[in-house]
């Protein structure tokens, strides 16, 4: 069956044999869009996270029928190297991964906890940010979270050329 | 152990032109094999185990391309380590190259260019260190060479700057230097740079990875993609040695996207057009799993005790057993520590493309080599025909040290003449993992009259971590005796204690267990630690000058002394509970590498609360602070998880848990708020640096919970109960 949905701004209708294929399989292997990532299958750690019509979510365990004619953000569409999001900005300044294999699911998860709390306490980002990262790159996105939060202040507070 | 020299300037150089469309320049060597014991015992014993190359073929190492960008083809993998930054200051030193311009890319098998060894052990830069800036130096004199006689410079000394060679007037960049030319003169090795005139060694340069990692880069093997790639699903036992024995496919035949059901004598695996098909498929099939004895927890205890199993001693000196056999004086703990799974992010998987006479498989690996002998071996082709295509792994802590899966993968693309990309659900990782074994320590001492320990035993008992292993060869185990993998971090480093020994006790587990990060440093540092820090207590000493006290002399025992005083110092040392919060101290001595480790613990609504660690380490020379400093904070915290929270346990014959969540980890709200690390550089040549910092960690928090409620845990995951 074909499915409609917006993925990074673009209008995109992919055909699934089955239509609780989770969204993360669509992302990856239909639209070829690999920064979105398999880590559990079962929404335990964090690694497929991407933005629905803003919202974080665990893609590996979100049936793609519930996606339908939505706003899909991966980290591809994030942001940019010419034009980076604060999140990814802050942790390019504070070198923050390691293998890199969970960062794009915690970076998206941080991009939704800056749009919900733009300047988040140590218990905010304790509460809110609860992937699993192996090669324990946690002390270094603490920085980057509050760092991201100075840069998108910092980036709205700019009058408006 | 002593360093082998090699000179680069011995042996052939290799030139090879056009390497597929960007390669105008190619520099590649032979290297030599190093005997085997010297392999087994360099990957555990000490920080300098050599780079193993292949003796055979040619080796590529640099491209040039057109546009003068360098490339190194590395021979170890980037796991997150951040060697690909290390190498690539090493090349960018000697090469007189600035960092943007050079690229590391894996090295695929097919080019010769393998370590016969593996990516591991903490030794990636140490190997690497003197062949791989020899090989740059006298690249940079090949081209040197070839510029004054494209120059026609007569007797004008070029000059070298960032890519380019200047002579009088002219000027050329290495790739227009590099064109055309079909020999090369290979010159003698020039001198290397020494310490004071490094421009990138030495710097925190940010990772080369950094941008693909932060923009969603398909650098890992999961990402790989083929035209025409189908998927496959392998299913794998659940239960502790149960072996194959036929399936029943009937059902999963019949089912949507179904390629092809591939029933092998060892396993049965699923071909079909989408993930989700080749997983449902898969769940429809039935295994005959043979199972000859249901495993339980209980029983795994009762196996890990030390009095079990084949005992070796792997340290003695003076006389321990006369002077720790009177039982009214000698002091006795024990201590424990779980099974522990790997748990990385990326789970094992391969994208195998195999034809009639030649196979690719593109995988996150850290052996390459016997990856592909074991690939080749299955599918009865020539070890030159198959291709190991490494990429960046999501994770590898010693998991990818034996990745078979592999070869299933290969099986499959070879029933259906497709590529097929194939990987484990995380429930199969949980359960086919190559865990860190389960320990039990007893240790012994006697303390003289004036409070100094006068004799010290360590008995370990210890599933397999080098036995067992593909890159330990079945020959070593009767020539090395005990298994090196278990007591990594089990000998006394208190060379002024006149009477130690060190014991290991060998129990074969009816599981798998192998590498893990660190090895067996972590649960042995955890028992030694803790037992000096309540020698310390019954010595009425203070535990960090205790340990000062109990230090040979020697430059390895300065070196251990000097981080222990730069952490105490750094943290300011207290044996005082101050606020509700008290400190462990702990330290250990890893490959050549000591760590010493303050932690500052709280007990907050009756957990564990861990707020600030101070790390001071000596790795030797340091090629990337900012990236040494990354290693030592994700070790504290890899640590932490493991000391405070991971626990395998085994229930009618099944590996559990079999997820994140009930498989507890540290997690954001478990690291510390704050972590000091003091790098002292105690030798002039790099060291290991990955694997170190993980040794003191859970002996220090045990430590600092025992000043804190004077209960002293000696059981690992740590719990106040």
């Amino acid at each position: 069956m074909t499915i409609s949905l917006h993925v990074n701004g673009i209008l995109k209708t992919v055909d699934v044999p089955d239509e609780n294929t989770p969204l993360l399989w669509v992302v990856r292997d239909l639209l070829e869009l690999k920064g979105t990532k398999f880590g559990c299958g079962k929404a335990a750690c964090g690694a497929c996270t991407l933005h629905v019509d803003g919202e974080a979510v665990r893609s590996c365990s979100y049936p793609v029928k519930f996606a339908r004619d939505k706003q899909i953000t991966t980290i591809e569409g994030l942001g940019s190297p010419e034009n980076p999001h604060p999140v990814q900005q802050a942790w390019i300044e504070e070198v923050v991964p390691q293998c890199g294999y969970c960062q794009p699911g915690f970076m998206m998860a941080t991009a939704a906890l800056l749009k919900k709390i733009p300047r988040p306490t140590d218990t905010d980002i304790d509460n809110n940010i609860v992937n699993v990262c192996r090669c324990a790159t946690y002390y270094r996105m603490r920085k980057a979270i509050h760092r991201a939060a100075e840069i998108q202040q910092e980036s709205t507070e700019k009058p408006i050329t | 152990m002593a360093t082998e020299k090699k000179k680069v300037s011995r042996r052939k150089f290799l030139v090879r032109g056009g390497l597929g469309t960007l390669g105008v320049l190619a520099v590649g060597t032979y290297l030599f094999r190093s005997p085997i014991r010297r392999k087994i015992a360099g990957l555990v014993n000490t920080a300098d185990t050599p780079y193993m190359g292949n003796t055979k073929t040619p080796i590529i190492w640099f491209e040039i391309t057109k546009n003068n960008t360098i490339v190194l083809h590395s021979p170890k993998v980037e796991m997150g380590q951040g060697t690909f930054t290390g190498l690539a200051q090493m090349v960018a030193e000697e090469l007189e190259v600035a960092m943007e311009r050079i690229q590391v890319v894996h090295a695929q098998s097919a080019s010769g260019n393998m370590d016969g060894f593996a990516t591991g052990g903490s030794t990636s830069i140490s190997a690497l260190w003197v062949p791989l800036r020899e090989l740059a130096a006298t690249m940079r004199k090949m081209l040197e060479n070839e510029a004054i006689k494209k120059m026609d410079a007569g007797d004008v000394q070029p000059v070298v700057s960032n890519g380019s060679i200047t002579i009088g007037e002219r000027s050329m960049t290495y790739a227009e230097i590099a064109e055309g030319v079909q020999e090369w003169d290979v010159p003698d090795t020039p001198p290397l740079k020494t310490g004071k005139t490094f421009r990138y060694i030495g710097k925190p340069i940010p990772r080369v990875d950094l941008k693909d990692k932060v923009f969603g880069a398909p650098l890992f093997g999961m990402d790989a993609v083929l035209p025409d790639m189908l998927f496959g699903s392998v299913v794998r036992a659940s239960t502790i040695g149960a072996t194959f024995s036929g399936a029943d496919t009937s059902k999963a035949e019949q089912m949507p996207g179904v390629v092809k059901i591939v029933t092998e004598p060892d396993f049965v695996g699923v071909v079909a057009t989408s993930q989700q098909e080749a997983e449902n498929a898969k769940n429809a099939i039935t295994v005959n799993w043979k199972v000859d004895t249901t495993v339980q927890t209980a029983d795994i205890e009762a196996m890990i005790a030390v009095g079990k199993g084949t005992p070796f001693v792997i340290q003695k000196e003076g006389a321990v057993e006369d002077l720790i056999s009177d039982a009214e004086t000698t002091i006795v703990s024990e201590y424990k520590s779980p099974i522990g799974a790997h748990a990385q992010l990326e789970p094992n998987g391969a994208l195998a493309h195999v034809k009639a006479d030649k196979a690719t498989i593109i995988m996150s690996t850290q052996v390459v080599k016997i990856t592909r002998d074991e690939i080749a071996e299955r599918l009865d082709l020539d070890a030159e025909n198959v291709n190991i295509v490494p990429t960046f792994l999501g994770g590898g802590f010693g998991r990818r040290l034996h990745t078979p899966n592999g070869i299933q993968a290969a099986v499959l693309s070879k029933a259906v003449g497709k590529p097929v990309k194939c990987f484990f659900s995380r429930k199969e990782e949980f359960q086919n993992d190559t865990f860190r074994p389960p320990t039990h320590h007893v240790l012994k001492a006697k303390l003289n009259s004036n409070g100094s320990i006068e004799a010290f035993e360590h008995n370990v008992s210890s599933g397999d971590v080098a036995f067992g292993s593909p890159m330990v060869p079945g020959i070593a185990e009767p020539i090395l005796g005990a298994d090196l993998g278990a007591w990594r971090g089990g000998m006394i480093q208190y060379g002024n204690i006149p009477n130690h020994q060190a014991i290991s006790w060998r129990v074969k587990l009816p599981f798998a267990t192998s590498w893990w990060r660190s090895l067996g440093l972590l649960a042995n540092t955890f028992a030694i630690e803790s037992f000096m820090d309540e020698l310390s207590v019954k010595a009425n000493k203070d535990p960090v000058q205790f340990r000062l006290d109990h230090i040979q002399t020697d430059e390895r025992g300065e070196r251990l002394k000097k981080v222990i005083t730069a952490a105490a110092e750094k943290a300011q040392w207290t044996n005082e509970t101050q606020n509700g919060r008290a400190m462990g101290f702990a330290a250990s001595t890893d490959a050549n590498t000591p760590c010493a480790q303050v932690v500052e613990v709280s007990i907050v609504d009756g957990e564990i609360k861990v707020h600030k660690v101070t790390c001071a380490m000596d790795p030797g020379l340091v090629v990337n602070p900012d990236q040494v400093r990354a290693q030592c904070e994700g070790a504290i915290i890899m640590g932490m998880s493991a000391s405070l929270f991971e626990r395998m346990y085994v229930e009618d014959g099944e590996l559990q848990p079999t997820i994140y969540g009930p498989y507890q980890m540290a997690l954001m709200k478990h690291a510390p708020k704050e972590i000091d690390i003091i790098l002292l550089e105690g030798a002039d040549t790099p060291g290991a640096v990955g694997e170190p910092p993980l040794g003191p960690i859970g002996a220090a928090i045990a430590n600092a919970v025992y000043r804190l409620t004077g209960k002293r845990l000696q059981e690992m995951p740590l719990q106040l109960g």
